[in-house]
């Protein structure tokens, strides 16, 4: 029972980490229509910034500042926000799939770096001591103050992103992913829009890798499958219902349970195609994306109906004064 | 000197790989109007059907081949009709996510059935051709001779054939070309046939170059897609000028940097010409 119940702590962790990224993505994609399939790029520079920010002295690599774990974790949403703004400012005038292009040679430029630059991330062997935060705190077992900090994070960052969508700002970015040129003629400086949108998503993102790696307190090149933690995201974002904070959250829940079963499934296959599970796996998600497109591709929680409710809960109030 | 025609040999090499991947994504971004980002995969695809035959009867690569191309481009036809048709009615980028799916559901298919390590479709080392201090392999001379014979074919019917012409202006303005009275799903269907099959085309002689592996499509991706970029969106002949370009300055860096960064070259050449010359070279789509 215990086990399960440790089991259960460890995979929210990790819906938590996810549901950052698809909040993150929510913003670039589903706000503003800005096409990232880089995701794991910004993941991973949040993860080694923090990593060389926080751990001890060492041989192997960059770093040894021993920074506090904050201290890490802003260090991470910087160095994520400023790749955002040098990427942004070159493609975010261009058509979005042209940033998807641009994205995805940043992807593997940073997987390249990760996996060469040996003196500075410590190559394939990874950095290892990522300090852990919150250990003094007694009592409670180490996933389970990792979890509430967690949740604190997400619920703080959903807020944040749920009233920049209500505001101005996001009506503006809803304009540019609808319509630019009626957004132009009403004198909004669309570029720098989308720069924004685009610095805020990766921003969270970088904060999701931080965590990530105070979580784990190991990272490598390998941590980071480029196609697959970005896959599992985008995923995540088109389930949920893209454009709804509400529904990258619940996608990040529901796809992580999916990924987290179909791992148990493939464990019962037999010998042979046991070791070709990861391969199984992804093919499911895959067939599954293609399904949701085909089939239902507002998602779960989709925009338009949580702008009706919005309407709706408007007129009752209306009625009742 | 030596050093610099050994690796104009290999850039060449490179380039009629990566030519032959830009070409087919050229047309399928120009006339379906999304950038297929499971281009790389039909590439592998192919190479590994053709290992399958190779293996399986126990011919050379040349001789399996044409099945590896056929084979591909019926599958870039069944998925086309399976998926991408019923997402056309949407918005271009809701095709560019299915095939980022399409991709991985490839790539793990491939794992499956074929495993993930290296392979080769024919064992034994080939004494290499020395041309004046340079070595020249007998496959690279057959890459090189195959991507021509493939893109004088290509050539041949896109500007002789009625189909290859409503191909061309399917991709100039596909509006015009539709009021034209131009059937747009035989036109798709070539497309694919054109597509998938020169894509299949890089995959096997990539695989004949280096090894077979279920990753190989997609680390071409960046420099194919950075070829299609340079020489212009729905430009066939832009995207083999882009190609060679491509693959030469892959090659040529390595004198500079570690090769393990010969993508990010791609990927620099990519960028400036997004930023100086949005629509490529031979001034394709404009971005």
């Amino acid at each position: 029972m215990a086990g399960i119940l440790d089991y259960t702590i460890f995979s929210l962790c990790f819906v938590g980490i996810y549901g950052l990224l698809a909040l993150g993505l929510n913003v670039q994609w589903g706000m503003t229509g800005l096409f990232n399939i880089g995701v794991a790029a910004f993941f991973a520079i949040g993860a080694y910034t923090s990593g060389i920010l926080t751990t001890p002295p060492s041989e192997a690599h960059w770093g040894g500042f021993g920074l506090p774990v904050p201290v890490g974790l802003l260090g991470a949403m910087a160095a994520s926000a400023v790749l955002a703004v040098l990427v942004g400012l070159v493609t975010l005038n261009l058509r979005a799939d042209y940033l998807a292009i641009a994205t995805i040679g940043i992807a593997e430029i940073i997987r390249l770096v990760m996996k060469t630059e040996t003196s500075v991330t410590g190559g394939v062997r990874g950095m290892p001591d990522v300090p852990r935060p919150l250990t003094w705190i007694e009592g409670v077992s180490f996933e389970l103050t990792f979890l509430i900090l967690i949740a604190a994070v997400v619920a703080v960052v959903y807020l944040v992103l749920e009233v920049a969508r209500r505001a101005a700002w996001g009506r503006v970015l809803r304009s540019i992913r609808e319509n630019e040129p009626s957004a132009l003629a009403a004198g909004k400086n669309v570029l720098a829009f989308r720069i924004q949108a685009f610095v805020v998503g990766s921003a969270v993102m970088g904060l999701a890798g931080g965590l990530y790696a105070h979580f784990i307190s190991f990272i490598s090149p390998e941590a980071f499958k480029p196609m697959l933690a970005t896959f599992l995201v985008w995923v995540m974002l088109i389930a949920g219902g893209s454009g709804n904070n509400k529904g990258a959250l619940l996608g990040a829940l529901v796809i992580w349970g999916i990924w987290s079963a179909s791992e148990m499934v493939t464990g019962l296959l037999p010998g042979a195609l046991a070791t070709q599970a990861g391969a199984v796996r992804i093919l499911l998600i895959g067939v599954l994306l293609e399904i949701i497109l085909v089939t239902r591709p507002e998602g779960m929680l989709s925009e338009a109906g949580e702008r009706l409710r919005g309407i709706r809960k408007e007129s009752r109030r209306d009625h009742q004064g | 000197m030596t050093e610099f025609l050994q690796l104009t040999v290999y850039g060449i090499v490179l380039g009629s790989i990566v030519s032959l991947g830009a070409i087919g994504l050229s047309l399928i971004y120009g006339i379906l109007r999304f950038p297929h980002f499971a281009h790389g995969d039909y590439a592998t695809l192919g190479a590994y059907l053709t290992l399958a035959v190779v293996q399986g009867v126990s011919v050379s690569t040349l001789v399996a081949l044409p099945v590896g191309l056929v084979g591909t481009a019926l599958a870039a036809i069944a998925i086309d009709q399976m998926l991408y048709r019923r997402l056309r009615r949407v918005a271009p980028v809701i095709l560019l996510i299915a095939s980022v799916g399409v991709a991985l559901i490839l790539r793990s298919l491939i794992q499956i059935i074929w495993g993930p390590s290296n392979q080769v479709y024919e064992t034994g080392i080939t004494m290499p051709y020395r041309v004046g201090g340079v070595n020249v392999s007998p496959d690279h001379i057959v890459i090189f001779l195959g991507a021509l014979v493939l893109m004088v074919a290509l050539h041949l019917f896109l500007q002789k054939t009625k189909m290859g012409k409503a191909m061309r202006a399917m991709s100039d303005n596909a509006d015009l070309a539709q009021v034209t009275g131009i059937r747009v799903n035989t036109v798709i269907i070539w497309t694919w046939i054109i597509g998938g099959g020169l894509a299949a085309a890089s995959g096997i002689f990539l695989g004949m170059d280096t090894r077979l592996h279920p990753v190989m499509g997609w680390r071409v991706l960046l420099p194919v897609f950075a070829a299609a970029i340079l020489g212009g969106i729905g430009r066939p002949y832009g995207a083999v000028v882009g190609g060679l370009i491509i693959g030469l300055a892959q090659e040529y860096s390595t004198v500079a940097i570690p090769p393990s960064y010969k993508p990010a070259v791609a990927f620099a050449i990519m960028v400036v010409m997004l930023v100086v010359r949005p629509t490529g070279l031979f001034a394709g789509r404009k971005a």
